[in-house]
C-alpha cells in the first residue's frame, strides 16, 4: 500500500508544522525548511507509517533568481510501501549556499553530496569528506582563482579557456 | 607473374628492405583498444566473426600499449581523460598510428560542452578520422585499410637497434 500524502504530512507535522506540497503527474514534492531537514529525514526514515529507507538521489537546482537561488532536491523511496517522494529544500544564501549534510540520516548521501558540491558549490555542513567529485581538484578560473561550479547558470557552456589543461601536442 | 610462380621457378625473390618492412608493418597492425565509451562496442565488433579484422592481420588486440602500434581511440575524451590518452599514446613504441573513432573523438560530437575535448587532434597526431555515432564496424575496417594504404605510400620507419653488445649476444646464444 502506497503511503498517502496526508499520512506523510501527519508524520512531518510535529517537526515542520504545515508542510507545503506540490503534486505533479502523481509525484509528490514536500517543501522543507533547511533547519528541519535532518530531523524530518530521520522521522521519514524510521516512522513505521512512512519507512523511507532508501535514498535514491540528491541533486540541486540553480533557479538563478535573487531569493532562494539554489534548491536542494532529495528523492526518497520506501521499499516497504513502494512509494517515491521528493523533498525540496530552498537555500537562502546567494553565492555560498550551505546546507546540513544528509549523511547524518543516510550514509549513501556522501557521494551524492560530493557531486552536488562539485557541480553547484553548495557546502554541506557535517559532511565527512567534502571534495570535488568529477572535476579536477584545482578547477578554478585561471584569471581570478575562484573555484568554478559548472552546473551553475552563470557558468558558460563551453567552459572557461585555460581552466582545464590538456597535454601538449608536440612535447619538446 | 605472381609471387608463387616466381618462387617456384627461382626459389627466391628480390625486393628491398623498405618494401619488406612496409609489408610487415601494414599486415600486422596490432591495435590498442582505448574503448572509453559507447563506440567501444562497435570496435569490439571489428574483431568479431562478421567484420573479422583477422583478415587484415589486426585481430591481436593488445591491452598493453607497449605491444601495440595502432591506437584506436573509441569514445568521448574528457579533459580529465585526455592526460591518460596521451600517456598511453606516449607509451606505444614507434612507429605508431592513431584512429579517431566516432564524432566524439574527432570533434567532440554532440558533447559541445565544458568537459569534453573538442577533437583529440588538439593533443594527439591523428591519422584517420571516422565519422558516425557510432561508426559501423565496416567503417572502422575502412579506417584500418586507409592506414594500411598510408603505410604503403610512406617511407617506413626502420629503427636501427645497433649491433648487439657482447653480453646480449651471449644471452641470446
Ligand atoms: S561517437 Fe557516439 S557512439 Fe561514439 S562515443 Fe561518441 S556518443 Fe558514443
Amino acid at each position: 500500500m502506497a503511503v498517502t500524502k496526508e499520512a506523510i504530512c501527519e508524520v512531518l507535522a510535529p517537526i515542520c508544522g504545515t508542510v507545503q506540497t506540490v503534486e505533479h503527474h502523481g509525484d509528490i514534492t514536500f517543501l522543507i525548511d533547511k533547519g528541519d531537514l535532518i530531523e524530518a529525514g530521520h522521522e521519514l526514515k524510521s516512522h513505521p507509517r512512512t519507512l523511507f529507507n532508501l535514498l535514491i538521489d540528491i541533486t540541486a537546482i540553480d533557479q538563478y533568481r535573487r531569493k532562494n537561488r539554489f534548491e536542494m532536491v532529495y528523492i526518497l523511496f520506501s521499499l516497504d510501501h513502494s512509494t517515491r517522494i521528493r523533498l525540496k529544500v530552498p537555500l537562502d544564501e546567494y553565492d555560498e549556499p550551505r546546507c546540513p549534510s544528509f549523511t547524518a540520516v543516510y550514509e549513501n548521501a556522501n557521494w551524492y553530496e560530493r557531486e552536488t558540491y562539485d557541480m553547484y558549490g553548495i557546502i554541506f555542513d557535517g559532511h565527512p569528506d567534502l571534495r570535488r567529485f568529477y572535476m579536477p581538484e584545482d578547477f578554478v578560473d585561471p584569471e581570478t582563482g575562484d573555484p568554478l561550479y559548472p552546473l551553475r547558470k552563470d557558468f558558460p557552456v563551453m567552459g572557461i579557456q585555460g581552466s582545464l589543461p590538456i597535454p601538449e601536442k608536440n612535447p619538446m | 607473374m605472381g609471387l608463387n610462380e616466381t618462387l617456384e621457378r627461382d626459389g627466391f625473390v628480390v625486393t628491398t628492405i623498405e618494401a619488406i618492412a612496409k609489408w610487415a608493418q601494414k599486415s600486422a597492425l596490432w591495435p590498442m583498444p582505448l574503448g572509453i565509451s559507447c563506440c567501444a562496442i562497435e570496435m569490439m565488433a571489428l574483431a568479431g566473426p562478421r567484420t573479422d579484422s583477422a583478415r587484415f592481420g589486426s585481430e591481436v588486440f593488445r591491452f598493453s600499449p607497449r605491444q601495440a602500434d595502432l591506437l584506436i581511440v573509441a569514445g568521448t575524451v574528457t579533459y580529465k581523460m585526455s592526460w591518460v590518452v596521451r600517456k598511453i599514446y606516449d607509451q606505444m613504441p614507434d612507429p605508431k598510428w592513431v584512429i579517431a573513432m566516432g564524432v566524439c573523438t574527432s570533434t567532440g560530437g554532440m558533447f559541445r560542452s565544458y568537459s569534453v575535448v573538442q577533437g583529440i587532434d588538439q593533443f594527439l597526431p591523428v591519422d584517420v578520422y571516422i565519422g558516425g555515432c557510432p561508426p559501423r564496424p565496416e567503417a572502422l575496417l575502412k579506417g584500418l585499410m586507409t592506414i594500411q594504404d598510408k603505410i604503403d605510400r610512406s617511407k617506413p620507419t626502420i629503427i636501427d637497434m645497433g649491433k648487439p653488445t657482447l653480453s646480449e649476444s651471449l644471452l641470446t646464444a
